[in-house]
């Protein structure tokens, strides 16, 4: 029993194809990595927005609008 | 992989691509050292972060649906036929080669050279559009320029069986239009909607210069890129094929180096004309700019992507005179585009990249006119005209407009541009008052252990 289906090298290699594990699954692995991809985005442009409704809900007053031009 | 010739070609082939890739990397290090260094102090991070995202969300958009569009597009589909899912096939994020495979050594270094590719298209425009753009908004850009709109271009018109390169005669070994004119485009699409940073011009429309904040850094970032350079020209080419391999009209048993087209070519070749375009592109650069440190090093890239279309076969002094030509041109137009359309390109990239890209094609088509530019029977020869419509079709259709158009969407959704008051802070304002509030703490306690 082997995850890759090798189990052992006393083998040609001509006969020898895929190495990794779990064949058969490549498309479920591929659906998990499209959601992971698109709830990333979701998930990162969620918190930017955050991130800049909280500045300039703290900061985006013109005396510190004006501290920070004079510091660049 | 029986035989021992078969074996050392394929293991070769494999080693070849494998090199160029950390080769590549150096291109992306140089674009976040050149986009940084054009950024205000205030933006730094969050500039060199935005850069950098790119590579893991193209590396995986790639490997998704990027890599099978390539193989499954060179017809148009329904040009010159319907989708070739038979060589698609193989290339599908659940194909077995694209996995460790004993039975196969070069699709995994294929796709990672061709990767690179994307993560430059997406780096280009990355610099174009710094201090203003929402982050999330260019990663979703940056996914569609490098896993979907340059990928179908290569697939049309840096492919052995593109329909560009059959009907148009379409030539462009070393991407000047394949990935410089697209990712000019479809950055200049972007800036189009995204418009200016505030204050980048005076109420009559006078440009104002932002000035980089390190331009030393700027011009290194430059160098790096001309490192990486090395490693994209080396990756344009089959490093060794015989002509029963090709199948086409080549006759005996000569072995070659070739093009992407597999059109004979030389490495000794394109390396002697990459310096003779670069340095025509320095030449020009230093005398348009009068010296300008930061315009002729872009002078000097700009001059290698004006001649890259045709750099398998110009002699050395074309690619001199072709990259001194194009560098002025782009450099002209940059400030023509800035001045009239009042459009903010923070690193010219547009121009180096765009315009040099889009006249390096049609310089091409009358340099190289009547060339084949394939090995197979029936295909169109290079032509001034084929060249000037796969110019078109990669700086407007598969560039601009794309770019446009997502764009658009993201700035209808309020998703495109940071609040004004975020880009007059400055992006990394919060991360700094924070650094700056943890630092004056640490001084207290060392001061009250004096």
């Amino acid at each position: 029993m082997s995850t890759t289906g090798i189990e052992s090298w006393a083998v040609d290699l001509k006969d020898v194809g895929a190495l990794y594990p779990f064949q058969g699954t490549e498309g479920l692995f591929l659906i998990i990595g499209v959601v992971l991809w698109i709830g990333w985005h979701v998930l990162q442009m969620r918190a930017e927005k955050a991130d800049y409704d909280g500045i300039v809900g703290r900061h985006g007053d013109d005396a510190s609008i004006n501290e920070a031009l004079e510091g660049d | 992989m029986e035989g021992n010739l078969n074996a050392l070609t394929t293991v070769f082939t494999e080693f070849y691509y494998w090199a160029t890739i950390p080769l590549m990397f150096f291109i992306h290090i140089g674009f976040c050292m050149y986009e940084v260094g054009a950024s205000r102090r205030r933006n730094h991070m969050h500039t060199l972060m935005k850069n950098t995202m790119l590579i893991p969300l193209v590396t995986i958009t790639f490997f998704f649906f990027g890599w099978w569009l390539y193989w499954a597009m060179p017809n148009g589909p329904w040009i010159t036929g319907g989708l070739d899912l038979a060589a698609g096939a193989a290339n599908t994020p659940w194909s077995e080669t694209m996995g460790p495979n004993a039975g196969d050594r070069i699709t995994g270094v294929f796709w990672a050279a061709f990767l690179l590719f994307s993560w430059t298209a997406a780096s280009i425009v990355s610099g174009s559009v710094i201090e203003r753009i929402n982050s999330g908004a260019f990663w979703i850009l940056a996914v569609v320029i490098g896993s979907v709109a340059w990928i179908i271009d290569a697939a049309w018109g840096w492919h052995y069986g593109g329909w560009m390169v059959q009907l148009l005669g379409y030539h462009d070994a070393y991407a000047s239009g394949v990935i410089h004119a697209i990712a000019g485009g479809f950055a200049l699409g972007i800036l189009v909607v995204l418009g200016p940073r505030l204050g980048k011009f005076a109420a009559d429309g006078t440009p104002r210069d932002i000035n980089p904040h390190n331009p030393w850094m700027v011009c290194i970032g430059l160098f790096l890129i001309y490192a990486g350079f090395w490693g994209f020209y080396v990756a344009c080419n089959v490093p060794i094929i015989d002509p029963p391999t090709i199948g086409g009209q080549i006759t005996g048993d000569t072995w070659t180096a070739t093009t992407i087209y597999l059109t004979p070519t030389t490495l000794g070749a394109i390396t002697v004309n990459f310096l003779m375009s670069l340095s025509g592109g320095l030449l020009a650069g230093y005398l348009v700019s009068r010296g300008n440190a930061f315009w002729t090093y872009s002078g000097g890239l700009a001059g290698i992507i004006t001649a890259s279309a045709g750099n398998d076969l110009y002699h050395p002094i074309h690619a001199m005179i072709i990259g001194g030509f194009g560098t002025y041109c782009a450099y002209k137009l940059h400030f023509w585009v800035e001045r009239k359309f009042k459009i903010d390109d923070a690193v010219g990239a547009v121009a180096v990249h765009g315009y040099a890209g889009f006249i390096g094609l049609v310089v091409c088509g009358f340099v190289l006119w009547g060339h084949p530019s394939s090995p197979y029977e029936g295909y169109a020869t290079i032509n001034p005209l084929g060249q000037f419509v796969g110019a078109i079709i990669m700086f407007f259709v598969l560039g601009f407009l794309p770019g446009w158009v997502i764009a658009k969407i993201l700035a209808t959704a309020g998703m495109l541009r940071i609040p004004k008051q975020v880009e007059l802070l400055g992006l990394d304002f919060a991360n700094n008052r924070d650094e700056q509030a943890a630092a004056a703490d640490v001084r207290e306690t060392e001061k009250a252990a004096v």
